[in-house]
């Protein structure tokens, strides 16, 4: 990774992007392309073919060693212990009072060897969490994060524009699912996971290779119609997909169980874990506020910040909202008062001064046809 | 970019035809919102303040403020962009033009920019 004259981290592909056309923002200390041709198109041709995102911001954290799984699990509030080797799972890091630190991706690489995989605006945090937290287990964490890229192809047409440029037999590879072998010729580990609600791959090698991975991708792409995406279509992708940000649906405000993740908390693991008696109590109490997805009957976007009202009562606030490019509306996730949570339920969003109905919709907007 | 348009610091652009003005948003304005998905417009009749709101302009991933370039009455708006709010990323300077001002004191056109000075605007980004 390299510093840029503007003192953001650019990514082993900025040079690619700005050849491509890409709109450059900063996005957590990095300078990241939010767009190319545009986030409708881009967020249309993940939907229907498939698109290339550079994703080598995020942070990878390897954790090494005899007593790798029990120190995760302690660090962490899902189980590592119980992932085969060659699997993953979603997995988040609280603090002791049960907020989300982050959320995260856990790959269990070897009996003992992880790869937790954390977001951008996160992982000097939970890098330095992961650090704390792990002293006194036999187990040693390597932070990276600067030297390792990460490309993501999603989309119906991953695997047939991918399975040709690699060795790792992913035709047959289980979604969350990682395997270790080559890309266009370098080493990689190739992992079916990602953020949009296709089908697709996400491919981690080492900073100097993203280039050759890059260019190879998106030239067995091309004749299919693989396009490059931004970070804009990103969260387009993700919301419809009903995927949480953290920053915007999750948060040190919020447990797991109000994002309606209580999933992936396992409170009856073994042992102790970083925040367990707070979630203990968090899950007996029940939540305090409910995520919930709203269809927004009415023109303007519900965007991140709105308030909620039901009635004259002020119920809660909009965490992300956009127009669905797929289905044509405006959609949002809000957290709202548990008793206003229901599927169904009529509330309103004030955008700008108006009052604009919005219905409480089961999550997510989008799921592709299996 | 054509030559007979003045500019707002704001990127809107006007058209001067008699004493009515043309206003939509410049080519620039338009590429950084990205793809534009609403545009709310002021009623007809209602009467408008040199660089005062006067509308909202909704992209996928932002929501920004649509000034009036010139004092006056608005006397259309254009209805297509209701269904078509694209248009105003294809055709910024012609089918996505946004209203028309009956122009209350033309000597206010004096405020605003020329091509030149909007083009340095635009430039320094």
């Amino acid at each position: 990774m390299t510093q840029a004259r503007d003192g953001l981290l650019a990514t082993p592909l900025a040079d690619r992007h700005r050849a491509l056309g890409a709109r450059m923002v900063e996005f957590a200390g990095w300078s990241m392309p939010v767009q190319y041709a545009g986030i409708l198109e881009e967020h249309r041709a993940v939907r229907t073919r498939a698109g290339l995102f550079d994703l080598s911001h995020m942070g990878e954290l390897f954790v090494e060693g005899a007593d790798a799984a029990k120190a995760l699990g302690y660090a962490l509030v899902s189980e590592p212990a119980a992932l085969q080797v060659g699997r993953a799972h979603y997995s988040m890091i609280c603090f002791p009072d049960g907020g989300v630190l982050d959320d995260l991706i856990v790959y269990r690489l070897g009996e003992e060897r992880f790869m937790v995989v954390a977001n951008a605006s996160n992982a000097a945090a939970v890098s330095d969490a992961l650090a704390e937290r792990i002293k006194g287990f036999n187990v040693v964490l390597d932070d990276r994060s600067l030297a390792t890229a990460l490309v993501a192809i999603q989309g119906p047409l991953s695997l047939q524009v991918t399975a040709p440029l690699t060795d790792v037999p992913i035709a047959d590879l289980r979604y969350y699912a990682i395997g270790d072998g080559h890309v266009a010729g370098i080493p990689a580990l190739v992992a079916r996971t990602g953020y949009t609600g296709e089908d697709g791959f996400e491919v981690f090698v080492e900073v100097g290779s993203a280039g050759r991975v890059w260019d190879a991708l998106m030239e067995a792409g091309r004749s299919a119609g693989v396009v490059p995406v931004g970070l804009g279509a990103r969260d387009t992708l993700r919301l419809e997909a009903g995927m949480p940000l953290y920053g915007n649906e999750l948060g040190p405000d919020t447990t797991p169980y109000e994002a309606g993740l209580g999933r992936v908390v396992k409170l009856g693991k073994e042992g102790d874990f970083v925040g367990r008696a707070a979630l203990e109590k968090a899950e007996a109490d029940g939540p305090r506020k409910k995520l919930v997805g709203l269809a927004v009957r009415g023109r303007g976007i519900a965007r991140h910040g709105y308030e909620l009202f039901a009635d004259d009562r002020r119920t809660g606030v909009v965490t992300s909202g956009t127009l669905s490019p797929t289905l044509g509306e405006p959609i949002a996730m809000a957290y709202s008062a548990p008793a206003d949570a229901e599927p169904g339920t009529i509330l309103e969003v004030k955008i700008r001064d108006q009052r604009v109905p919005a219905q409480v919709v089961v999550l997510p907007f989008y799921r592709r046809a299996t | 970019m054509a030559q007979d348009l003045r500019y707002t610091k704001e990127h809107e652009w006007v058209r001067v035809e008699g004493d009515l003005a043309t206003v939509g948003i410049t080519d620039y304005a338009a590429h950084q919102l990205g793809d534009i998905v609403f545009v709310e417009l002021p009623e007809i009749g209602r009467s408008l303040a040199q660089f005062g709101t006067v509308g909202v302009i909704e992209s996928v991933k932002a929501v920004s403020d649509l000034f009036a370039p010139i004092s006056g009455e608005v006397v259309e708006t254009n209805a297509e962009l209701s269904g078509s709010p694209e248009l105003v990323n294809g055709d910024p300077f012609g089918r996505g033009w946004m209203l028309r001002i009956r122009i209350a004191d033309s000597s206010q056109l004096d405020a605003l920019l020329d091509q030149a000075a909007y083009e340095e605007l635009t430039r320094e980004g």
